[in-house]
């Protein structure tokens, strides 16, 4: 999931940023420009060292969200994110690095919904990932353990915080063709993998004071330096654990003209995958929520007629809306219907 | 019947597009100059509103080094990787240009001139990387490989960039200080167990800065209120004029059965559309205005007081309100009294429009003796009163007063003239005039105001120039100003000095409050530059000796008015007891400021070291070179006095801009408000000249009467303006700037800039008589005969 926004964030920096003479060819954006690397087809991954960042890419992101639940049954989510989004497909020592880095987090429970975000340069230290031991921060957030499978997740904003250790249960999980995911009928694509099998414990901290938290997480691994096509206004993204054991990450790419492409994988509880092509999956809006001053589908009907999936995936906190520089909606959903179980929502393009 | 009626009233304008262009001119240049300062006066506020929480990095806390200027690269990263949401600061010089480098990736919010989020070009500012500069600074700056972006918002003098531009400009990897952002995480570690050597200094008392700049507004508002009533005068002649002129038309109207209710509503009517009218197009021309001249304002208010002024101008209701009130509010006063005569006017009067002009010696009388009280009154408030707002109440009362005597003024000089005159045209003309007096005389009070105006804020302006560059002259005497970034740095350069120049003066800086005000304390070597150099307000015996042994201080005028302390009271620095030795004229800062020496200073304040050193020496730019060359500081750090001084009167000259300008605007609109008023006259006056003109004098010499007494009336009220001024100049000058800016400046004389505003004032007396006089003397005789034909 979650490979949107970055491209939004990414694409909302470039076009808002004249560029001078000498750049003209950003205005292109769809094509890959200035040297950066683009995805091909058949990607040999080389772990864990893919788990760290890849420069010559324009932009990347950590992505992690988490289904939680107190002691009293209360449900919540988190989400903890660190983007990398490079102005030239380098790195370099101290403030010339061209690479930005910036983190959200969220911490979202039934009546409320806590987003903060942070910004760093790349080549001060400010921000970075390392891959083995595995290490991902910026400022005091931080995704810190010895190898991907077993971390600690921390991040604090102003009336949130939480402290976590995760727990992989299962594989590494590729999207698309072995990780090769596609993004449009024009071809844009990315490099994209998953670990969603992580059993969560920790504490939340709220402004009423900490939480004892239990649940399940999944980490969304993406890099790419393509944007989506500019005929593509905004997307619906899903990642769902049911309670069989089986996931499932799809996603709808909405057209301007009212078209839009998707994507899906299934996912076996023994980490197993499925890819399925544009039009498999299918996702539509069932009721609107008044968001932030805006109207947002909070309520959608999910389908996947191979796997036989029929589900309503509704918001825990339809208010979930991250009102950061790039203002996006992400939150956790619960699933009813043929399937039923937890996981998180992401839409942009409502603005 | 309406619309005949209506038509009716229109013909005149029809028959005059003249006079209706002068009148709706003449109301949208008052409206014009009211609104355009409100604008300023509104944007401004709302700015103060907006920003009061973005006003720049004084706003915020920061975190500085105990010791010395430096905070090393990885302190920084510390800081955040333990939960300190801080934002890097690197400043240096680049030439006679403050250069700061931010990184607009953590910056609290309004310091970084670019966003993540914002429509400015982000990219290009962290690579290459952009400098953003006011134009005049950008012009300072020496050629870099960077592209300037000219940015009139920014304060003179200051150069903004990316840090990492700057750290490349400056050829430094480290940082000055950190900006700590107001919204920090849950918990965070003392900054002590992060960065021991670092200390928080809290934000600056910034809320009083709209207490700080409230004087400037006060200034441009009395400007605005001033232009409003020369443009009063104007819309009360206009109006005049108008009715006059359609006395004729408005009784045979009457005769012909229009009802007076009617009459009236419509003629109302009539003038209300046109206030608007004439209103709306002065709101476009305020606009216009205050858009010229707010980004002089902005450079002022951020020059003077660190106040932030976006470079923008909206369009606020509280502005073009008041500006479009004020037109009709305007109209309404001077067509009442028309309007009033109208319906009292028997049905079968005279049509002789001959009866405004006239006034009774009564109403001199009562003129005289309001002129007087309102004079009296302003004498009283200037004595007795205290405040800025005293100021300004008898600054009004003193200007309205002096308008109100210069009718009565002006008719005894002419009395005394008439006693002499010889020959029956002079004795005549002489007479005309003071008949003529009455309808001229609202014309001439605006003449007098703008004249008074000019003269008192060309003295004020002088005399702190003056003041100012003398006072330059004594502060700045040390040939080179040498910045020291480390404490190391310091040193060597102190050793240098020591050997190689005649004197050196270092200069150490702390912050602190005295008897209640926010100062700044200088602890400096007390040595002849000092005791030479500096002049004093007031000083108690041999003031050096008393800082020199420890035991004196030197404080500022500033802090004198303020705190109310005088030569021999003692302040307190941090514990420490010293007695006010002198006080010293201060223009650079409107902060409060104490000198002490710097043995005393270092025992207070032992973190502080001296950073900054001046040098007395014959050949400064051989100290330079060889300071350079030995020390290995940049060159940047080391300052030529000379464009020291040539900045600072830079930034002065600024801040007058606004007030030149506004003086100019009044003295064009006065002379406006002299023209309406003698068309006015001349159509009035054929049956008086008439018989003149049958006597024998020609159209030609009729003409040139008229100029003569034009510009005779004008000559009178330009002297009996220099007395008003002088006496404007000094309420500014010991009242209002005082209130205001906390000094009191020694009054200068200017009798060149009088003779010269005293020529401008004759030059749009003669501009504005020039056009009658020419009408007068083209009068065909037909209508002058048609005088005795309609003998009425």
């Amino acid at each position: 999931m979650n490979g949107r926004i970055c491209l939004c964030l990414i694409w909302a920096l470039l076009a808002l940023a004249p560029l001078p003479a000498g750049a003209q060819g950003f205005a292109g954006l769809g094509t890959d420009a200035e040297g950066f690397a683009t995805p091909a087809p058949d990607p040999d991954f080389a772990f864990p060292q893919d788990h760290g960042p890849h420069p010559a890419y324009r932009i990347e992101w950590w992505y992690l969200t988490a289904n939680l639940t107190g002691p009293d049954g209360t449900p919540y989510g988190i989400q903890w994110t660190l983007f990398r989004s490079a102005l030239a497909p380098m790195e370099a020592e101290g403030w010339r690095s061209p690479q930005v880095w910036f983190g959200h987090a969220a911490a979202t429970t039934p009546d409320a919904h806590y987003a903060t975000e942070r910004f760093a340069r790349g080549g001060i230290g400010q921000a970075g990932v390392t891959a083995a031991p595995f290490h991902a921060w910026i400022d005091d957030w931080s995704m810190q353990g010895a190898s991907l499978n077993t971390v600690s997740l921390t991040a604090s904003g102003p009336d949130f915080a939480y402290e976590l250790s995760l727990n992989a249960q299962g594989p590494l999980v590729f999207h698309g063709e072995d990780g090769f995911s596609v993004k449009s009928a024009q071809g844009q694509a990315s490099y994209y993998y998953s670990q969603p099998f992580y059993e969560v414990s920790g504490t939340l901290t709220l402004p009423d004071g900490p939480v004892a938290v239990t649940g399940q997480a999944w980490l969304d691994r993406e890099w790419s330096s393509q944007p989506l096509a500019d005929t593509q206004a905004g997307w619906d993204w899903f990642s769902l654990s049911f309670d069989s054991g089986d996931k499932l990450m799809g996603f709808m790419l909405r057209d301007r003209d009212g078209g839009g492409y998707s994507s899906a994988t299934w996912i076996a509880a023994d980490g197993s995958t499925t890819a399925f092509p544009d039009g498999a999956f299918r996702a539509d809006a069932l009721a609107q929520s008044t968001v932030a001053g805006r109207s947002v589908p909070t309520t959608w009907r999910v389908t996947l007629p191979e796997r036989g999936l029929d589900a309503t995936v509704s918001a825990l906190n339809p208010q979930a809306w991250m009102g950061l520089t790039i203002p996006y909606w992400e939150g956790p959903v619960q699933v009813a219907g043929s399937h039923t179980g937890v996981g998180y929502l992401e839409m942009t393009g409502y603005d | 019947m309406t619309r005949t009626v209506v038509s009716a009233l229109l013909s005149h304008w029809m028959r005059n597009p003249l006079q209706l262009v002068t009148f709706v001119t003449g109301l949208a240049l008052a409206t014009a100059l009211w609104s355009g300062v409100q604008a300023i006066n509104a944007e401004a506020r709302a700015s103060y509103d907006a920003a009061s929480a973005t006003l720049g990095e004084g706003q915020f806390d920061q975190v500085v080094p105990r010791e010395g200027t430096s905070i090393p690269l990885d302190r920084y990263v510390a800081l955040r990787r333990a939960g300190w949401l801080v934002s890097p600061i690197l400043e240096g010089r680049v030439g006679s240009v403050r250069l700061m480098g931010l990184d607009p990736l953590t910056a609290p919010g309004g310091l970084s001139p670019v966003t993540p989020g914002g429509e400015t070009p982000f990219l290009e500012f962290l690579t290459p990387g952009v400098i953003y500069a006011h134009p005049d600074t950008a012009r300072a700056l020496p050629e870099l490989a960077l592209r300037v972006v000219p940015d009139p918002a920014l304060a003179p003098g200051l150069a903004l960039t990316d840090i990492g531009a700057a750290g490349r400009l400056l050829g430094r990897d480290d940082l000055s200080r950190l900006i700590v952002a107001r919204s920090q995480p849950l918990s965070r570690p003392p900054l002590a167990s992060v960065a021991p050597e670092l200390r928080l200094e809290p934000a600056r008392q910034t809320a009083d800065v709209g207490e700080l700049t409230e004087s400037f507004h006060l200034n441009l508002t009395a400007f605005g209120l001033l232009s409003f009533a020369v443009g009063l005068f104007i819309v009360h002649s206009v109006i005049g004029l108008a009715f006059e002129q359609r006395r004729g038309v408005i009784r045979t109207l009457r005769t012909l059965g229009v009802p007076l209710p009617r009459l009236v509503a419509l003629i109302a009517l009539e003038m209300l559309t046109l206030a608007v009218l004439a209103g709306s197009i002065g709101i476009v021309l305020g606009y216009v205005i205050a858009a010229f001249l707010l980004p002089d304002v902005a450079a002022t208010l951020r020059g003077l007081y660190g106040a932030e002024l976006t470079g923008g101008l909206s369009i606020r209701p509280e502005w073009w309100l008041s500006g479009l009130g004020i037109a009709v509010l305007g109209t309404a006063l001077a067509s009442a009294g028309q309007l009033w005569k109208i319906a009292r006017m028997p049905l079968l009067a005279s049509a002789r429009p001959r009866a405004w002009a006239m006034a009774s010696r009564g109403g001199q009388w009562a003129l005289a003796v309001a002129g007087l009280s309102l004079l009296a009154l302003a004498a009283g408030i200037s004595l007795v009163g205290a405040g800025l707002l005293a100021g300004f109440v008898s600054l009004g009362a003193l200007l309205i007063g002096a308008a109100l005597l210069l009718p009565p003024m002006l008719a005894l000089c002419l009395a005394g003239l008439t006693a002499r005159a010889r020959g029956p045209v002079s004795q005549w003309a002489l007479a005309d005039t003071r008949q003529q007096l009455p309808g001229l005389s609202l014309a001439l009070m605006a003449l007098l105001l703008a004249i008074a105006a000019n003269i008192g804020v060309s003295t004020m302006v002088g005399s702190f120039r003056l003041a100012f560059t003398s006072f330059l002259d004594q502060r700045l005497a040390p040939e080179l100003y040498i910045a020291a970034e480390t404490v190391s740095e310091a040193e060597r350069i102190e050793a240098f000095l020591i050997v190689n120049a005649r004197e050196t003066l270092p200069l150490a800086r702390a912050q602190t409050v005295i008897a209640g005000e926010p100062s700044q304390i200088l602890g400096i070597r007390t040595g002849p530059t000092y005791r030479e150099n500096w002049t004093f307000v007031a000083s108690g015996p041999a003031p050096w000796d008393a800082v020199a042994a420890g035991s004196g201080s030197v404080i500022n005028e500033q802090l004198a008015t303020r705190t109310g302390l005088r030569v021999g009271d003692e302040i307190t620095l941090e514990g420490e007891t010293l007695t006010v030795s002198a006080i010293a004229a201060d223009y650079g800062n409107p902060l409060g400021q104490a000198v002490i020496d710097e043995r005393i200073f270092a025992a207070i304040w032992p973190d502080r070291p001296a950073l900054q050193f001046g040098a007395r020496t014959d050949d400064a730019p051989a100290l330079r070179d060889a300071l350079i060359a030995k020390t290995a500081i940049p060159a940047s750090a080391v300052t030529d006095q000379s464009d020291l001084k040539a900045f600072s009167l830079a930034v002065f000259e600024r801040t007058f801009s606004v007030t030149a300008a506004l003086n100019v605007l009044t003295l064009a609109v006065a002379g406006f408000a002299m023209l309406m008023s003698l068309l006015t006259l001349s159509d009035l006056r054929t049956p008086q000249l008439a018989p003149v003109w049958a006597l024998g004098l020609t159209r030609r010499q009729l003409g040139r009467i008229e100029l003569a007494r034009t510009v005779a009336l004008a000559a009178m009220t330009a002297v009996l303006a220099l007395p008003l001024g002088l006496a404007l100049a000094w309420l500014l000058l010991t009242v209002v700037n005082v209130e205001a800016f906390g000094w009191r400046l020694p009054i200068h004389f200017f009798p060149g800039d009088y003779l010269r505003l005293g020529l401008y004032a004759l030059a749009a007396a003669t501009l504005a008589a020039l056009w009658p006089a020419w009408r007068l003397r083209e009068t065909p005789p037909s209508r002058l005969l048609k005088v005795f034909a309609h003998e009425r």
